[in-house]
């Protein structure tokens, strides 16, 4: 019965989605505000709409209503109230409509807010924003529908899914559900998906505001850059939120022992966040400089067609093969979308390119400007070189009949020495001035740091001699944080020396009084730190295995671990645990008990390795049960990996969207920011309006 | 009872045996660490199941592959013969570092190329920037600010602060 209200709910949704979008681009095109005015309010609609299908799934889950397909597949009587509400986003057909309820809800903050500064431009942010919202709800409407009953069809094998009653079936409910993927009941992945589709749908928002300047013609003015400056940036730290989260997820629970793995999943959603964060950087240059126009277009475009193509690869469990993506329903549906958006937004900027010129020029060859261009460059390499790995086993089974892996020594190699290259451009551009730096003054500010990393990087290549390349990377991130430790004791000092403000408290008011430069600074700090992770990862991370009888030890890097003894007992949410009781010693002093386990979850036949840790700032000790005799539980086999700066990963993500948050905080005075402003006219606004 | 006694006493025979004839058979009585096993499954691919490297991989085929290597090991086969063994059994999809020959290069070469046409636009467009810069020569010194208009600025600045 619920659910039923949940079904027309969303075919009203998508009726009211799609009116939005057609009706706002024809208000917009003939200039017709009443058209706008109802588009608006069949966002709000739709957004009403969507909601209430939201809620009559999460109200199906949570009261077990198995008659639904979606509802079986994905919940279960053993799972707790809130692991059932989280379920929503535990399968595709959850997912899709999720993600489309977002997208609806920021699309009518969007509409909400004032129209003053962008009422030529909102109608088109309309028109794209919901154009999006409604092929996701169509989606869940005609695709992947969670509504979907399932049916018992006269002399067949398998239960349909389907919406209306086939011919010669009965409906089937369940006695009770698959229940979660046991390895998603984790609070990393309960919290990665909607951070995660936050980000993405978030980035559609800017995407809007740029094809409505492309399509009005205004895109020779930059205002819609400074429109979505704080969407942008949401977006972002969502987006990485997201990263970071499953990171930890894949760490804690996958049982391999690392964050990391370049899987294809994985990239899909990094490639999104490599475009962003390029896009994030490259829109201040339009904004201070009236520069880079074309860029910022192209690299929003590219971040909302990697949205697309994120949410189809994480959504349809990927192409693995080019076999499996024909079965999908979805996948030729993505294609499509992916394509047409993509030809038409190319399309339209190059209609528009010479109302993207730049107002300025440059009078130098070294300035803030080339500098930032260059790390446009190097993210769009890495975006690529990441791209190029995931899709290429699909490409060479197309080609040559033959499947190849690209695994992680592929990614490590082509896009280390390109991080490598961000790293040194993050620590020096915040001492690039605009238009011209002289090379002088950029030795002056930039020696102390360089020396100062110059000396650390050299006595670390000379502790270990082993891994000359570690020495390279540390030098640079040391480096990079010297930089920015410098930039602030810098405004610190001038601060202390001209109004005698104690440490502490210029650190605060200059944090406060200049928030994009410094918030900008910690988020830089934050990257660092979550890059030194990847640098212990790459170059120091030690691992052994060994079988163990009762009292034997497994030794590794001045660690050793101690079998003690194995348990097996029934623990919760339906799961055999087989349990190891383990005494971790260093230099003979006990350290800690570790319990690393094997879970076996019966009626999903899932096993989980759940490691055993012990933490440090310096390195993890990570135990994982791999193996043991099955009777009598004498022996077992253990694997330990000793896991260089991973807890930094954890704690530069805290720093970065504290950073963030800093950077984005609205300023008491909108005049100081635009004070900051280099750009004294705006020189489009004479130009006129476009063609 | 003793029918229980004795089928132990029989089972566990035989299955000594059969170790001693394994034992015997390898002859070498050199038994691979787990550490040599997973310094080669590390560099090969599970071929069922998608992208899990072998050496972590808990899938019993994965379980079996791995003892495999070591039976290999044991026999005195080289790293190379073992991965070259598993790519002609289970194609070149086993390697997790894909190959640096024929079609598959492709993988490593497009990057290296993305990579020196994306310097090339940045140069180019940087020239471009510099090209059209006729407002202000390059080298005209700024001109000196009247002393009352710099002592402004400098209250004005420190109010900001």
């Amino acid at each position: 019965m619920i659910a039923d209200i949940g079904l027309i709910a969303l075919v009203l949704g998508l009726l009211l989605s799609a009116y939005a979008t057609a009706a706002s681009a024809y208000g917009g095109h003939r200039n017709r505000p009443l058209f706008v005015e109802s588009a608006r309010n069949a966002v709000l609609g739709a957004f009403g709409m969507l909601t209430l299908a939201v809620l009559s799934l999460v109200y199906s889950l949570v009261t077990l209503d198995f008659s639904r397909a979606y509802v079986a597949d994905v919940s279960s009587r053993a799972m707790s109230a809130f692991l059932r509400a989280t379920a929503l986003w535990g399968g595709q057909a959850g997912s899709i409509l999720f993600w489309a309820w977002i997208m609806a809800g920021f699309v009518a903050v969007v509409s909400l807010r004032k129209w003053d500064r962008d009422r030529e431009l909102m109608p088109w942010v309309i028109a794209v924003a919901m154009g999006t919202t409604t092929f996701f709800v169509g989606l869940s409407v005609f695709v992947s529908n969670p509504f979907a009953k399932l049916w018992l069809e006269q002399g067949a094998h398998e239960l349909t899914p389907a919406v209306f009653r086939p011919e010669n079936a009965v409906a089937y409910i369940p006695e009770d559900g698959q229940g979660l993927n046991p390895l998603l009941r984790h609070f990393g992945m309960i919290g990665h998906p909607p951070t995660t589709y936050v980000g993405f749908t978030g980035f559609v928002i800017p995407f809007a505001f740029a094809m409505a300047a492309l399509i009005t013609g205004r895109s020779s003015q930059d205002d819609w850059i400074q429109t979505t400056r704080r969407w942008t940036l949401l977006a972002w730290v969502f987006l990485s939120i997201g990263l970071i989260l499953g990171g930890r997820w894949a760490y804690d629970v996958l049982g391999w022992g690392g964050f990391w793995g370049w899987d294809p999943v994985e990239n899909a959603m990094l490639m999104p966040w490599l475009t962003g964060t390029a896009f994030v950087h490259s829109v201040m240059i339009q904004e201070k400089r009236g520069m880079l126009k074309v860029w910022n277009m192209i690299l929003i475009i590219l971040t909302y067609a990697l949205v697309i193509f994120g949410t189809f690869i994480t959504r349809t469990g990927l192409v693995s093969s080019v076999h499996a993506f024909a079965k999908s329903g979805l996948g030729p549906a993505f294609f499509l979308f992916i394509g047409v958006t993509f030809l038409a937004s190319m399309g339209l900027l190059f209609r528009r390119l010479h109302t993207l010129r730049a107002d300025h020029e440059l009078q130098g060859l070294l300035s803030r400007e080339s500098v930032f261009l260059l790390q446009n460059v190097l993210f769009l390499a890495i975006t690529f070189a990441v791209f190029w790995g995931t899709v290429f086993p699909m490409i060479s089974e197309l080609f040559t009949g033959t499947r190849i892996s690209v695994g992680p020594p592929y990614y490590r190699k082509v896009t280390g020495p390109l991080f490598a290259g961000l790293v040194l451009l993050m620590g020096m551009a915040p001492v690039f001035a605009w238009r011209r730096q002289s090379v002088r003054l950029l030795i002056r500010s930039l020696a102390p740091p360089l020396l100062l990393s110059l000396l650390a990087g050299g006595l670390w290549a000379y502790g270990h001699r082993q891994h000359p390349g570690s020495a390279l990377a540390l030098w640079l991130l040391s480096f990079a944080i010297l930089a920015v430790l410098f930039e602030f004791g810098k405004g610190i000092q001038a601060r202390r020396r001209s109004l005698g403000e104690g440490a502490v408290v210029a650190l605060s008011r200059l944090l406060a009084r200049n928030r994009r430069r410094y918030g900008g600074s910690l988020v830089h700090l934050g990257v660092v730190m979550i890059a030194l992770a990847f640098v212990g990862d790459a170059f120091f991370k030690q691992e052994t295995q060994g079988p163990l009888g009762q009292g034997e030890s497994l030794n590794l890097a001045g660690y050793s671990l101690r079998y003690e003894g194995l348990r097996q007992y029934y623990g919760s949410d339906g799961r055999d645990v087989l349990e190891a009781t383990t005494s971790l010693y260093k230099d003979g002093t006990l350290l800690r008990q570790l319990m690393p386990r094997q879970d076996y979850f019966v009626v999903q036949q899932q096993p989980m390795t759940v490691p055993g840790v012990y933490g440090t700032l310096g390195e993890d000790v990570y135990v994982l049960l791999v193996g043991w005799e099955e009777i009598g539980l004498q022996r077992a086999t253990f694997k330990m990996y000793i896991n260089p700066l991973i807890n930094w990963a954890w704690l530069g993500g805290a720093l970065l969207v504290l950073g963030t948050v800093v950077a984005a905080w609205p300023s008491r005075s909108a005049t100081a920011s635009a004070g900051y402003a280099l750009r004294a006219t705006q020189p489009a606004a004479a130009m006129g309006q476009g063609d | 009872m003793r029918d229980k006694a004795l089928l132990s006493l029989v089972t566990i025979l035989a299955s000594l045996l059969a170790v001693a004839t394994v034992q015997a058979q390898e002859g070498t009585g050199y038994s691979p660490t787990d550490d040599e096993v997973n310094r080669i499954a590390k560099q090969l691919y599970c071929p069922v199941c998608p992208n899990t490297p072998l050496d972590v991989c808990e899938t019993k085929a994965c379980q079996d592959w791995r003892a495999q290597i070591r039976d290999q090991l044991a026999g005195g086969w080289t790293e190379d013969q073992i991965i070259n063994y598993f790519v002609d059994q289970y194609g070149e999809r086993v390697l997790a570092e894909p190959r640096r020959s024929g079609f598959t290069s492709l993988v490593w070469i497009l990057p290296i190329l993305a990579v020196a046409l994306g310097v090339t636009v940045a140069v180019q467009v940087v020239r471009g920037w510099r090209r059209g810069s006729p407002v202000v020569a390059a080298d005209e010194p700024v001109a000196e600010l009247p002393p009352e208009t710099v002592a402004r600025l400098e209250r004005e600045l420190r109010e900001l602060l």
